[in-house]
């Protein structure tokens, strides 16, 4: 049998199938929507058609609150970038990365090294050290709010007990935002200390009792092997901290509702205010447009860096 | 034992205390200071263990409405986790198992979703909200709750999906049952772990959700327990016990989660931020 022959009998068999195999496959693509149909749905509702609707509302000046809107075009946007407040906004968001990156992780990462560490009572440091991160963010915050307070909380009472004067540590701006941050630091470190055990737990224990052999002290075995075996972790941790600290606004919003003044103005409570409370719902739309622009920005950008870390991983051997 | 190994030791016990004391502090203050009487706080503000525990506070927190509150979060927490699991799992079996075209740059406009700035949504979920006429009922949150909830879930199921044995499906398929029983009778009880994965996810998720309910919800009686908290909050500030009692019972759900399941709570939380 020559190709010519291969081929038409292939032809042959197509023709006589064609029939009922279009059919199983209009019946596999029907069962394929069926099955994917209502989370499709949902989404395209609540998430995709909001985001291209945002866009559209952050053109027009409108309150909200009458259907009447007035066509502004970039106005918002050129508004939004002369604002200082935006800016001072951002920058309080840019601060929650740096914490959570300089301050969370390395926290988080020595909290599970303690707890990988011979010290006794472990079990009791483990459930202690990661309760924080049980509580809902509201809770969190009125805690926190009295913890601060300046006459009765506890911070101040204690400071009191070593001789320092009591401090308005909401209400002051300068102390304002470093105030939010510790509490944010105390909510999410235990995660991070979470997904550090979880890696430690795979490091190998034949790479320990190796470099024990080699007379390695316990710093060069954290340098040469714990900290290189977390890495992937840490890369993680800091995507998910970057990417988090957009959707940073309960704590804010309990505890100083972006105030004293806009010391502790972050992006959503800014547009929060700006559409609910103000009522400005074309100039909030263009804030929260920015907000999703910068997180796909990110987005991107992590996925490029990872991209590429990837190709020179498959290309050194 | 040398000196270097005591130096240590003492540098890894007060590291480990001083956290302790950073972290367990607060949260024992409140269970603690929830138990005291008024009178019994003022005397000793700073102690987390009451000298004479009382529920008194918890009695009052309770008469003062808590309850709605309370029966608010469970209906729609539970009510939505029952949808996400349902929509998400559905879902994620085409993705995972059946190969289209369409499959990669599906899961991935899914799971794009986990990246997003709710704030970018809340406006026209708002206004969609009013114009439904469901704006101030439990109803407005059933969507946004199952939507927001739906990337981390299918993340999560279409990893676990992937694992399962092609063999499994062959066979089924042979003995003539449809991908409907197959997913029904095959599928969905091989993963139940990534399913008690996902509805710890995201209980905890909706159970502390917060920007949601402020934003569609008014009326105190429709309130959830995060934003009836904040209410709350005007009517207690004098009464700190009475305050401290009213989080812990915000907290309690979670925590007795925490106590009956700990290995899985704490695979549910990071659920959505380790690759599988």
């Amino acid at each position: 049998m020559n190709i010519d022959q291969i081929v038409s009998k292939k032809e042959q068999t197509k023709v006589i199938s064609s029939a009922p195999k279009r059919n199983s496959q209009f019946k596999k693509r029907l069962t394929i929507l069926l099955f994917i149909l209502p989370a499709l749905i949902v989404y395209m509702i609540y998430v995709v058609y909001p985001i291209i609707t945002t866009f559209n509302y952050s053109l027009f000046s409108w309150s909200g609150t009458q259907r009447e809107k007035i066509f502004v075009g970039l106005t918002n946007y050129i508004q939004l970038f002369a604002d200082s407040t935006f800016w001072m906004a951002l920058k309080n968001n840019i601060k929650i990365v740096l914490v959570s990156v300089f301050v969370q992780i390395p926290l988080g990462l020595v909290m599970a090294l303690i707890l990988f560490s011979s010290i006794k009572g472990r079990k009791v440091f483990n459930v202690l050290y990661f309760l924080p991160y049980l509580m809902s963010t509201v809770a969190i915050g009125l805690l926190w709010i009295y913890m601060y307070d300046p006459v009765n909380g506890p911070v101040n009472r204690v400071l009191d007990i070593f001789g320092f004067s009591p401090v308005a540590w909401l209400a002051d701006p300068i102390l304002a935002m470093t105030s939010v941050l510790i509490v944010i630091v105390w909510q999410f470190a235990p995660f991070y200390m979470i997904l550090f055990k979880a890696a430690m737990v795979g490091i190998p224990d034949e790479l320990y009792e190796a470099a024990d052999m080699d007379g390695a002290n316990s710093f060069h075995k954290f340098v040469y092997i714990t900290l290189p075996s977390l890495m992937p972790t840490i890369v993680t941790s800091s995507v998910l901290a970057v990417v988090g600290s957009l959707k940073a606004f309960d704590i804010f919003y309990i505890m100083t509702r972006g105030g004293p003044g806009h010391a502790t103005e972050i992006l959503g409570t800014y547009m929060y205010k700006q559409g609910f409370v103000n009522l400005n719902m074309g100039y909030a739309s263009a804030i929260a447009f920015m907000m999703f622009l910068i997180a796909f920005v990110i987005v991107v950008l992590i996925q490029v860096i990872e991209y590429q870390r990837r190709k020179r991983g498959l290309l050194t051997p | 034992m040398n000196l270097m190994d005591i130096v240590k030791k003492v540098i890894l016990y007060t590291l480990a205390i001083v956290l302790l004391f950073f972290t367990g502090y607060p949260f024992l203050y409140m269970i603690g200071t929830s138990f005291k009487s008024l009178n019994s706080f003022f005397e000793s503000p700073l102690s987390i263990i009451p000298s004479q525990p009382t529920f008194e506070q918890y009695v009052s927190v309770f008469e003062m409405g808590l309850t709605r509150y309370f029966v608010n979060s469970i209906l729609i927490t539970v009510v939505s986790v029952i949808g996400i699991v349902f929509i998400s799992a559905l879902a994620s079996y085409p993705l995972s198992r059946m190969s289209f075209k369409l499959n990669r740059p599906l899961l991935l406009f899914f799971v794009a979703g986990m990246m997003l700035p709710i704030h970018a949504t809340l406006i026209p979920i708002f206004i969609l909200t009013q114009d439904m006429g469901i704006y101030d009922t439990l109803w407005a949150l059933l969507g946004p709750y199952i939507a927001f909830s739906l990337p981390v879930s299918i993340f999560i199921l279409t990893q676990f999906m992937q694992e399962v044995p092609k063999e499994l499906e062959e066979a089924a398929y042979i003995d003539g049952c449809g991908h409907f029983s197959i997913f029904w009778r095959i599928m969905l009880p091989l993963v139940v772990p990534a399913i008690s994965t996902i509805v710890i996810y995201n209980f905890v998720f909706l159970w502390t959700e917060f920007i949601f309910a402020l934003v569609l919800l008014s009326s105190p009686e429709n309130m959830t327990l995060p934003l009836g908290l904040q209410n709350f909050y005007s009517e207690f500030s004098i009464n700190i016990p009475g305050l401290m009692a009213a989080l812990t019972l915000a907290s309690l759900p979670i925590l007795l989660l925490f106590v009956i399941a700990q290995n899985k709570v704490v695979k549910g939380l990071t659920g959505g931020a380790v690759k599988g």
